[in-house]
């Protein structure tokens, strides 16, 4: 008797399949193994769907800018527990944590280089580094580069993702917004472009600041991008949120965006607008 | 866990001032009641409300700044200012209940007031949102910082709110660009701006109206980047330690204080703003008075100046 041996109607994507690690990897979309290699050459695009991976400031620096041209600004500013706050860590082991976690010292790394030839200032988040939570060291890092573009005419890019404010900071993480607010109007009073880049994921007091103010504001694909959280929202309104809600797509469709430009575009397209946008 | 979210640390004083209640109308029916027996209980109720009130712990101080009865922005309105004029309406979507604002005077003197409303029953709790507002409140709110900055009137802004709504609507109709429009306009508007967290000041739902050139906090309100209760479920992983987070996150008025993000203090009446609206109200009216009198000959540019100032050096880190 083998009559229930072989089930016939096992689905594919029901197996677990064990990938190995280091050289394949899963993209989180649609669930194919696809060889590293092959994906790192796509700039950490899926080649099968087309997903975008998160990636390190580094990494997006590295496809943003010409080669060897981007140095740092700023790069010494780091944290400090202002308010000697304790959850179940310490504030300051966190620090210590993402400090050796991470190449960056911070969320985000700010400088500058050139696009195609022309020169930018940027800030880029890493998201590994505590969720690119925005603390005092970010917000001042961004004021800083926005001053500096002002200063020097200099058009300035942002490249956002991150979970929003840094609690740990209180009152000065949430007070980041007012600041950074205020130093971008110092870049739309003396026509300096002010371009931003919202990648996976953008939400909080970045999106609620900075993020939804460039002149142009791009979006990677299916970036989730908002304001609450979709899980505070589920909570809050005790329904199924929509499909693809709060992805790159629908805050285009809501007319919330410019344009939603593939990894593989945003470096011509960035240098296209700079371009139009000179003075 | 319910415990901690009701203000039985009012108990006690509730119960005497019940008690005197019942005194008094006895006495008012003719029965004999002793007019000492009256006294007595009123100084003891006094004596336990300033010990209760002079040792509130911050979680205690955000039910405070919560409790149901406590002046919301149109009782201060009513109170603090004349020839209040309401004005409605983004002129895109709709007018959001969850912020009013309008025009009236202050001492004789035309101001723009702009504030959040919460409710004070289940039905305008709903209609309020209860004092979340919608991106078209914040757009609302635009509209008459511009009018405030076009005709030279000192802005006033009341904050009282948990947080900007947080559901799909304010999603797709752009809560996160509402909320930064309002906070670069703000930076930029060429009127005197006086800010008071009259009850809850919830994170970037509060800050939206709050990029004032003085910033006053009521004694028993509370401001934060987000609510303990959501704080304490991300970091604690535990929604019932918000008792703690409050204390942690450092919200009060006293901690800010001595933070010096915030300028001035204002005194409430003994036990709250909610055992004595009127005199909570004076007190309003005496700290925006006092704000007003130190900017409002200040030349606009220099108050621009000094405003970017003022919130480019919050923030405290290393530079080594």
């Amino acid at each position: 008797m083998v009559w229930f041996k072989k089930d016939l109607f096992t689905r594919r994507e029901d197996k677990t399949i064990r990938v190995p690690h280091g050289l394949w990897v899963k993209c989180e979309h649609c669930n194919e193994i696809i060889y590293k290699k092959e994906v790192e050459r796509n700039l950490d695009v899926c080649p099968k769907c087309d997903y975008h991976f998160r990636i390190s400031a580094r990494r997006r620096i590295d496809i943003v800018f010409d080669e060897g041209t981007f140095s740092e600004f700023d790069s010494r500013l780091e944290s400090v527990d202002v308010l000697d706050f304790k959850d179940v860590k310490r504030y300051k082991d966190r620090l210590k944590a993402a400090r050796s976690e991470n190449v960056s010292s911070e969320a985000v790394i700010t400088g500058q280089g050139m696009i195609a030839g022309q020169r930018a200032m940027a800030a880029v988040f890493e998201f590994s580094f505590m969720g690119g939570s925005m603390g005092s060291v970010v917000g001042e890092k961004i004021t800083r580069l926005l001053e500096k573009g002002k200063k020097e005419r200099c058009p300035v890019i942002v490249f956002t993702s991150s979970g929003g404010a840094r609690m740990q900071e209180g009152i000065f993480s949430l007070l980041q917004m007012a600041k950074t607010s205020a130093a971008i109007a110092l870049l739309k009073e003396e026509s300096i472009p002010y371009i931003t880049v919202l990648t996976d994921p953008t939400t909080g007091g970045v999106t609620a600041s900075f993020a939804m103010l460039g002149d142009v504001i791009i979006a990677e694909p299916r970036a989730l991008i908002g304001f609450a959280g979709p899980r505070v929202i589920q909570e809050t309104i005790r329904q199924k949120l929509p499909e693809g809600f709060q992805r790159a797509e629908y805050l285009m469709e809501h007319g919330l965006i410019d344009m939603i430009v593939d990894r593989k575009m945003i470096k011509s397209t960035l240098s296209r607008l700079l371009t139009l946008l000179r003075q | 866990m319910t415990f901690k979210h009701s203000r039985d640390f009012e108990k006690p004083i509730e119960d005497i001032e019940r008690r005197i209640e019942e005194l008094r109308h006895y006495s008012s029916t003719g029965s004999p009641v002793r007019r000492e027996d009256i006294e007595k209980l009123e100084r003891k109720a006094k004596k336990l409300i300033s010990d209760i009130y002079s040792s509130l712990t911050p979680w205690q101080i955000t039910l405070v700044a919560r409790h149901p009865q406590r002046p919301y922005t149109l009782d201060y309105i009513s109170h603090v200012f004349d020839d209040f004029i309401e004005l409605h309406g983004d002129r895109v979507f709709r007018d959001d209940p969850a912020i009013v604002g309008g025009l009236a005077k202050l001492d004789g003197r035309p101001v723009v007031i702009i504030g959040q409303q919460k409710g004070r029953n289940t039905k305008e709790r709903c209609l309020r949102n209860y004092g979340m507002p919608h991106p078209e409140g914040y757009r609302k709110a635009l509209r008459l910082m511009e009018l405030a900055g076009r005709f030279k009137r000192p802005l006033i802004t009341l904050i009282d709110t948990p947080g900007a709504a947080p559901d799909i609507e304010a999603e797709e109709r752009g809560q996160s660009e509402a909320i930064a429009r309002n906070l670069l306009f703000m930076s930029q508007l060429k009127a005197p701006i006086v800010s008071a967290v009259i009850g809850e000041g919830g994170s970037g739902g509060a800050l939206a109206l709050g990029l004032g050139d003085r910033v006053m906090m009521f004694e028993y309100s509370t401001y934060s980047v987000i609510s303990p209760e959501g704080c304490a479920a991300i970091l604690w992983k535990d929604g019932t330690k918000a008792d703690v987070a409050a204390k942690t996150l450092k919200m009060t008025a006293p901690d800010l204080l001595r933070l010096r993000v915030i300028d001035k203090i204002i005194k409430e009446p003994l036990g709250g703003a909610h055992r004595d609206p009127h005199a909570a109200a004076r007190n309003l009216k005496a700290a925006i008075n006092e704000a007003l009198s130190e900017i409002s000959d200040v030349p606009a540019d220099m108050l621009v100046q000094a405003r970017y100032s003022r919130y480019r050096k919050f923030g405290v880190f290393k530079e080594p």
